[in-house]
């Protein structure tokens, strides 16, 4: 008997020693397919350095195999939705009868687009997300229906915008005339919102690389949307990541698209500028 | 008509009256953040309330605090202290008070109030993302409350 409690004790200490272990981000470096380093931590940019000394994409809180999924493109099953939207960038649509290809070239040539938005558009005098900018094009330029939102159309098209700009630094603007809303999306940012009372703050700015039960916290950084989450196999938009994060606060949440979450992606957006871009990121 | 409106009325007389020894969440009295009576006046289950404490659906208090105690439980958070030895640090009040309502004892805590029912940001309905409707409640019922005290004042080290 004393001996059980003893082993049970023993038990205890190492499972405690262990999660320790495993909650700290890892000291790893990512390359994408043995050429492209992407910068996974930095200095936090000035705007939040009351908060934070460092800023760390959630490619640094993943599992081994996970991490290493997001490394070959070969492995990364987002890279599947990609090549999808290869082939919609190239197909001609609507009244015009043009193709993204036929007014902007290449996908590739939109390298350094991704890491800009969300971004103050002076026709519509308001900040544009990429999706946003996309519908813009296709109902004003191209004379084509608006896609849904988060839909799979859309997500995979943000995924081939993120993916041609992998490596470059996040960079979006929070002064001038996008100030405004970005303010407001740190409001929400720190906002304890729904019966649990929490904000994004209390979970990704207090307690990241902790264990919420089987959660390890990181930063809640967008540096890697659209996520391919191994949980739900598809790419993730990232305005329905923040409905299911303020959802588990037991609160009503806002709508993919919504001013509020333009706002937020912007705030968000924000904390990891300095970042690399890593979308279609590969995450739990 | 007259018999069905008089026995409606006999029947919410006597919920009300079977449930008259129980605090509702609005009118607990917090003494620096210690609520000395029972909520409801029945002692705690404490075997129970190791369900709730583990529980993902009920408290789901491993989400963020590790029990020793309940180690077959995976994946306990570590988001607040451990609750091992509980019952030495605190008085069966002071838990009382710490379950019903933490944000009275630690200010701006991260840790839920599991017995209130106002002053919410956007209350929802339970996980669905909806807003909250008219079956809005506590996160657990006093008995729940009095079942979770219970069980704390076990974890002695
Ligand atoms: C008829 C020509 C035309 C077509 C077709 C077109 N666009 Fe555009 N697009 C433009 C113009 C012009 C701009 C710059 C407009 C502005 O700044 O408001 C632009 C801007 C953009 C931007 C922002 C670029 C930046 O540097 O900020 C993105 C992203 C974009 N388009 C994506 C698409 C996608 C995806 C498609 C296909 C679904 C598409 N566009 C189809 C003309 C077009
Ligand atoms: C109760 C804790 C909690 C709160 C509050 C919360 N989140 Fe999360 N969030 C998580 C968990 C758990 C994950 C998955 C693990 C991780 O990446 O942190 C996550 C993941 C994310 C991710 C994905 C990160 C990646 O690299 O894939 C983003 C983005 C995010 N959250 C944003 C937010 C925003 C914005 C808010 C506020 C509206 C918020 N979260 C509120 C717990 C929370
Ligand atoms: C979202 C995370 C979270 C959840 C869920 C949670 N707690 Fe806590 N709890 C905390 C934190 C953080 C503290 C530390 C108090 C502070 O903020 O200073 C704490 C403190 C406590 C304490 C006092 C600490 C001590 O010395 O032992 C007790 C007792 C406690 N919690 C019990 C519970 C019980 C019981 C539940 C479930 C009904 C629960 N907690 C759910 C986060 C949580």
């Amino acid at each position: 008997m004393t001996n059980f409690k003893q082993a049970i004790g023993v038990f205890v200490v190492a499972s405690t020693v262990a999660m320790g272990a495993v909650a700290d981000p890892v000291d790893d470096t990512l390359v994408l397919n043995e050429e492209t380093t992407i910068v996974t931590r930095t200095a936090a940019p000035a705007h939040v350095a009351d908060a934070l000394d460092e800023v760390m994409s959630g490619w640094l809180f993943r599992g081994t195999e996970t991490r290493a999924m997001q490394a070959d493109d070969f492995d990364n099953p987002g890279m599947i939705f990609v090549e999808q939207a290869e082939d919609t960038w190239n197909t001609a649509e609507g009244t015009e009868g043009k193709s993204c290809a036929d007014c902007h070239g290449a996908s590739d040539e939109m390298a350094g687009v991704r890491p800009t938005f969300p971004k103050w558009n002076d026709a519509a005098e308001e900040v544009f997300t990429l999706e946003m900018q996309i519908n813009d094009c296709r109902e004003n330029r191209m004379g084509a229906e608006k896609w849904k939102y988060t839909g799979g159309d859309m997500v995979n098209m943000t995924a081939l915008l993120a993916s041609v700009s992998r490596g470059m630094p996040v960079d979006v603007a929070i002064d001038g005339p996008a100030q405004s809303t970005w303010e407001d999306g740190k409001e929400l940012y720190y906002t304890r919102t729904g019966q649990l009372e929490l904000s994004c703050a209390n979970c990704h700015e207090d307690s990241y690389g902790l264990m919420i039960r089987a959660d390890h916290l990181s930063q809640g950084q967008i540096n890697g949307f659209p996520v391919y989450r191994l949980k739900n196999t598809k790419l993730n938009a990232v305005h329905d990541r923040f409905k299911g994060c303020i959802r588990d606060t037991r609160a009503e949440t806002y709508s993919p698209g919504s001013p509020e979450f333009v706002a937020l992606e912007l705030y968000v957006a924000s904390r990891g500028n300095g970042l690399s871009v890593e979308g279609p990121a590969v995450r739990n | 008509m007259r018999i069905s409106i008089l026995t409606m009325a006999v029947v919410a007389v006597s919920a009300a009256a079977l449930s008259a020894a129980e605090i509702d969440p609005k009118e607990v009295n917090y003494e620096d953040g210690v609520v000395k009576a029972s909520l409801t006046g029945v002692a705690g289950d404490p075997a129970n309330g190791a369900e709730v404490v583990g529980n993902k659906s009920l408290g789901n208090c491993v989400a963020c605090h590790q029990v020793s105690d309940l180690a077959d439980i995976p994946f306990q958070g570590e988001i607040g202290p451990p609750l091992d030895g509980a019952a030495d640090r605190w008085s069966e009040a002071e838990l009382r008070g710490i379950v019903a309502n933490a944000k009275i004892m630690f200010e701006d805590t991260m840790m839920p109030a599991f017995y209130k029912v106002d002053g919410f940001i956007r209350p929802g309905n339970a996980y669905t993302g909806e807003a909250a409707d008219e079956t809005f409640g506590p996160l657990l019922s006093a008995q729940q409350i009095e079942d979770v005290v219970a069980y704390l004042s076990t974890l002695k080290e």
